[in-house]
């Protein structure tokens, strides 16, 4: 059976992480290498590094530890944020990204899914899709960093965006980001239940009960990232947890 | 040292199965033409993506038959995820194509009624290795169901399961390694598989040494 994978999210600027990392005896925790290697020991289930690099000159650095991290950790690396080409996409894999998590772009032009798919496979095609509610049961899809609404429906865009070939989808929430109110879980049903991909639920994970309820309600995978940076909790300790509800981890 | 070669037919995980070698001081080399092949005391056959394309590419690049003369000199190979489904006789992915036919089977997707169980099979599963001989030497040191890492939507169906490695449990009980004699393969990424997948390969590298 198949084991609940949890990932760390690590926001990147300039080769650097940019969000606090509270990793005790940590020589750098502004080092991605070194983070990653230490959320590996942990039992991360995969990795996903989050450029917020604001220009474009500089997202260099982002390939540059992509391939020192991979160099050094052998779990699959997610990468995404300001992904605009098929070039970016080929940069990143080559450099040892496994997937590229598409957001924006994806949006504006749908076809670089299929695109990017047709090349270099669905597997590491993730597309990332940050949903706010709007009314009842429907939520929107916005873009760029969560500043603009696009007015397409969360569920709409899901079906496509698979139909398109995206392996997997990134779902944040981003009425509960940040919140530690716990994940959307109707937003992550609807999704989950309309495309046939993994999930992967992001957003609002505060506690222990949060994680579960994602993995007992469509989730393949739950993603947080300040939870995990500021210790408030280790992933081994989530593990455990996790295990006791009778849900399968590695 | 046994020098590895990484067989580059421009569908890989290149960079990460090199990478991987390297962490692991084998002497390992990226190659693309098949007549470099038969220098190497052992390769390693990576892949991800369609089967067809990749089929293909290897026939016109020539690489079928220098696969076949290095496998029948005894030498170890190894195909990862895609380029273990290469090992069968034919896939059914958008189509019938042929394989490399080292193994007998063919490489069949997923279908389920079940829509919790989602397409691709993407994570950690736990691998039951059987008690092949050759399953004994790919995960020595490695306790019995331990998790590895899968991304896929296709499987391979044996003629003969006897030389299946491990078993996987996803809808159904799929072969996810082989390990027959020289020919060794995993539907799993080792990789990506953390310090488990590496043993692998370094089981991997021990054998080859000591059939050189």
């Amino acid at each position: 059976m198949l084991s609940i994978r949890i990932i760390p999210c690590l926001d990147v600027a300039g080769g650097r992480v940019v969000k606090g990392v509270n990793f005790i005896n940590l020589r750098d925790a502004g080092d991605p290498v070194e983070v990653a290697k230490r959320y590996n020991q942990e039992g991360a289930d995969e990795i996903v590094f989050l450029d917020i690099t604001a220009t474009h000159e500089a997202r260099n650095t982002t390939v540059d530890i992509v391939r020192k991290t991979a160099e050094q950790v052998f779990i699959p690396l997610t990468v995404g944020g300001g992904i605009k080409t098929l070039g970016d996409i080929r940069n990143l894999l080559n450099a040892g990204a496994d997937k590229v998590s598409l957001n924006s772009i994806a949006v504006k032009e749908p076809q670089i899914i299929k695109e990017a798919s047709d090349i270099f496979g669905r597997q590491c095609v993730v597309v990332a899709i940050d949903a706010k509610k709007t009314c009842g049961n429907k939520w929107s899809v916005f873009v760029h960093g969560g500043r603009i609404d696009t007015g397409i429906d969360v569920v709409e865009w899901a079906k496509k965006a698979v139909s398109l070939g995206a392996g997997e989808i990134l779902l944040t929430s981003m009425d509960r980001d940040g919140t530690k109110d716990g994940y959307d879980i109707e937003l992550l049903k609807i999704v989950s239940s309309s495309a046939a991909v993994p999930i992967i639920a992001s957003g609002g994970a505060g506690e222990y009960k949060h994680f579960a309820e994602a993995c007992i309600n469509g989730a393949s995978a739950v993603l947080a990232a300040s939870l995990f940076h500021y210790n408030l909790m280790s992933i081994a300790d989530l593990k455990a947890y996790l295990k006791k509800q009778n849900i399968k981890t590695r | 040292m046994t020098k590895i070669a990484i067989i580059d037919y421009g569908f890989g995980n290149i960079k990460s199965v090199l990478n991987a070698l390297n962490f692991c001081n084998a002497d390992a080399v990226v190659i693309n033409e098949p007549s470099k092949l038969a220098q190497y005391g052992a390769a390693i056959l990576p892949g991800v993506g369609a089967f067809a394309p990749a089929a293909d590419f290897l026939q016109k690049k020539g690489f079928v038959g220098a696969i076949s003369d290095f496998v029948k000199s005894g030498k170890m190979l190894y195909g990862i995820c895609l380029g273990f489904q290469l090992f069968f006789t034919n896939s059914f992915e958008n189509g019938q194509y042929d394989g490399l036919n080292l193994i007998e089977g063919e490489v069949k997707k997923f279908d389920f009624n079940d829509r919790s169980l989602k397409i691709p099979h993407m994570g950690w599963n736990s691998v039951q290795w059987t008690d092949n001989p050759y399953s004994k030497l790919m995960f020595d040191g490695i306790k019995n169901g331990e998790n590895f890492y899968f991304v896929h939507s296709y499987y391979p169906v044996l003629k003969d399961e006897k030389i299946a490695a491990g078993w996987t449990d996803y809808g159904v009980d799929f072969c996810s390694c082989i390990a027959y004699k020289n020919i060794w393969g995993s539907q799993f990424h080792i990789e990506k598989s953390g310090d488990i997948g590496l043993k692998v390969l370094k089981n991997f590298i021990n054998v080859s040494e000591a059939d050189k």
